[in-house]
Order: C-alpha cells, then sequence, then structure tokens
C-alpha cells in the first residue's frame, strides 16, 4: 500500500515542504523504426503522445530520453529539437523513453496554491452551514488526504485508495512538524521546512505506515 | 442520510439543469454566478488531479476524479465520455454514487432530453417530465 508524497502548504499557499516516498515506475522505452506511429504534439513545453497507445505507452505520456539522452522539454540535450529529430528517416532506428512527466519544483509550487484555492471555493459552495474545504479527495489511482491545522497549514499526503488510517498519519506528521520544525530555533514559521531531523523522521514514519498498513501508538 | 442538490453541466460548461432538495446554506452569489464557480472547480480539480497523479488512469474512464469529502458534505461526478458532467452532493455517509449518475444519465437523460425533439442539448432543460422523474428517482435512493 503505497503512499506517495507529502506536501505541506502554509496559511498563504505557499509550498513550504514537499517529499516523493514511493513514485511508482512508469517509463516504457521501445525501439522505432521510420515511420513513427505515434501522433505526438506539444503541451507546456512537453513532447506528449496525443493519439496511438500501445505497448504500456499510454496517451498523456511524455517523450523523457532518445537513444539514451535526456531530454530537457521541446529539446535533446545538444539543442536539436525533438520533433526534428523524429521526423528525420535518417535517425531511425530510434530508441524512445516514454514516462510520466517528473514534476518540477515551480509546478509543484504552482499545483499547492491551487489546491489552497480550490480548498477555499469547496467550503464556500457548500449547502451545509460552515463547511471545511476539501479534505479527501477521491480519484481512481490515488486518494489525497488534506489536514488543515488550527494554525492554518495544511498537511497533504497523496496515498494508493487502498491505504486506511492516513487521517492518523496526517496528524503523526503534524506532531512532527511541530517537533523537527516549529521547535528548531534556525526555522522561521511560514518559509521553506529545511531540517534534517524532521526529513529523517518523516522518512521512517512513512516506512513504517507503509510497512504495517497502519501506525502503532506504541512505535 | 441527505441529498442536498445536483447540477448537470454541458461539455461547454452551461448549466443544463440544477435542483435542491435541501440545502442551508446559500453560496451568498447569484446563482449564475453560482454554476460558474462550481464549473470552475471542477474544471480546476479535473486539471489539477490529471497533473498531480502519481499513477496512469484506466482507459476506460475519461479521468480519475469520481468524489471529494468536506467536514460536512460529499460532492459525487461523474462525466460522460461526451463531457457532460453529473454534480450531486449529499451527506458525508453516503457511499459512491457513480451508478446512479450514470443511471440518471442512461435512463432518464437519454430518454426524456436526447430522444426529445423538442430539448435544445446545449441550453438550459426545461422539460418537466425530465424534472420529474430526476426528482422521483433522487428521493427513491436508499442515500435520501
Amino acid at each position: 500500500m503505497p503512499i506517495f508524497s507529502v506536501y505541506i502548504i502554509n496559511r498563504a499557499g505557499g509550498l513550504i515542504y514537499q517529499m516523493d516516498h514511493h513514485q511508482p515506475k512508469t517509463e516504457v522505452e521501445k525501439t522505432f523504426s521510420f515511420p513513427l506511429e505515434l501522433q505526438l504534439k506539444i503541451v507546456d513545453e512537453r513532447v506528449v503522445v496525443a493519439f496511438g497507445q500501445r505497448d504500456g505507452i499510454k496517451v498523456g505520456h511524455t517523450i523523457l530520453a532518445i537513444n539514451g539522452d535526456a531530454v530537457h522539454g521541446r529539446k535533446l540535450e545538444d539543442g536539436r529539437d525533438i520533433l526534428e529529430v523524429i521526423a528525420n528517416s535518417e535517425n531511425y532506428p530510434i530508441a524512445i523513453k516514454f514516462g510520466r512527466p517528473k514534476l518540477s519544483t515551480n509546478e509543484r509550487i504552482m499545483l499547492a496554491s491551487m489546491f489552497h484555492s480550490l480548498y477555499a471555493i469547496g467550503s464556500q459552495l457548500s449547502p451545509e452551514q460552515k463547511s471545511s474545504g476539501i479534505q479527501l479527495l477521491e480519484t481512481d489511482g490515488f486518494k489525497l488526504h488534506c489536514f488543515q491545522t488550527l494554525s492554518g497549514i495544511k498537511l497533504i499526503v497523496l496515498a494508493d485508495p487502498k491505504q486506511s488510517g492516513i487521517e492518523n498519519l496526517l496528524k503523526k506528521i503534524y506532531e512532527l512538524y511541530s517537533d523537527y520544525a516549529l521547535k528548531n530555533p534556525f526555522y522561521s514559521i511560514d518559509m521553506p521546512i529545511r531540517c534534517e531531523l524532521f526529513d529523517k523522521n518523516l522518512q521512517g514514519l512513512l516506512d513504517s505506515y507503509e510497512r504495517s498498513g497502519f501506525y502503532s501508538q506504541g512505535m | 442520510m441527505t441529498i442536498y442538490n445536483m447540477y448537470i453541466f454541458d461539455r461547454n460548461g452551461t448549466c443544463l439543469f440544477y435542483q435542491e432538495w435541501q440545502r442551508n446554506k446559500n453560496s451568498g452569489m447569484p446563482q449564475e454566478e453560482e454554476f460558474k464557480l462550481m464549473y470552475g472547480l471542477i474544471f480546476s480539480i479535473k486539471s489539477f488531479i490529471s497533473r498531480m497523479s502519481p499513477v496512469d488512469f484506466y482507459s476506460n474512464s475519461k479521468d480519475g476524479f469520481t468524489s471529494f469529502n468536506t467536514n460536512y458534505y460529499k460532492l459525487h461526478f461523474f462525466e460522460t465520455p461526451s463531457g457532460l458532467k453529473f454534480v450531486l452532493n449529499t451527506s458525508l455517509n453516503v457511499d459512491s454514487l457513480r451508478d446512479s449518475l450514470q443511471y440518471i444519465y442512461n435512463s432518464i437523460y437519454v430518454e426524456y432530453v436526447v430522444k426529445n425533439p423538442l430539448c435544445s442539448l446545449n441550453s438550459a432543460i426545461k422539460s418537466e417530465i425530465f424534472k420529474e422523474k430526476i426528482d422521483t428517482y433522487i428521493r427513491g435512493l436508499p442515500a435520501f
């Protein structure tokens, strides 16, 4: 039962901590001959598969590497444009690696502030008095659990839909936050958390949680 | 268990249908504005999920979003392949209503709106029989 990642958002919607714990492997490498059967398009300066799902390559996957050379945006490391490389029959056979793109720090900051506003709108559209914002977001592939502390900090855990007891985990993370970030004299409130002890303890907590399926008080 | 209200949106974000059964708080804005805000919320959540997701979604569902909970209500969401969106707000103790929303689409929307030559497909649904059928169906649900 994997726990995918943990995010901490401050009162203003800024991302102050992020940790990836378990990243499912989605990369697929395949050698193609000319012409390429896949339809590609450019989304957010990335080359994305638009049509032609096959052999584990899914629509929405981006190109991560060509012949082992990592891709940056829509260009290869040596500055050649990917679409031109793929269109040129002299480059074939060609090995292309596809996968879900890894989020950049900027994207994570953007998504964190996006969630901050979704949380507020969720509370505004409530049909019932005094509702909070989104606490649990369910999708087919994962569940997002959010716990807002009294001081307005949001702790977010992305976990497998079958993982139970995340509410307790969120409280434990809050405990670690108060113990290792807030009590650290070098930490200033609402600023990014850079505390080795916090990292270490959070890692340990997530590991033990995943192993046992739930966290026992006595650990 | 309570069912609060229901929205149906078309693929362009027009609110085709709105019905409320029990609503204890208004959003404090004109209804038109509220529809836009609700559509915006759904749209943003979908985009948020598709970027945030660590896993690929199965190809049979249009996208992964099914519901969200706050401490007082639960929002159920169902989208057809043609982009029609069904949103239903209930209390927290209700299980997934995806099948019920699918039924509303299959057996009420298709029967009484799509097959009704007098109903236009991309403006608000005025059909009385559609309204009545939805009302009867929702009131008959165990979750009501």
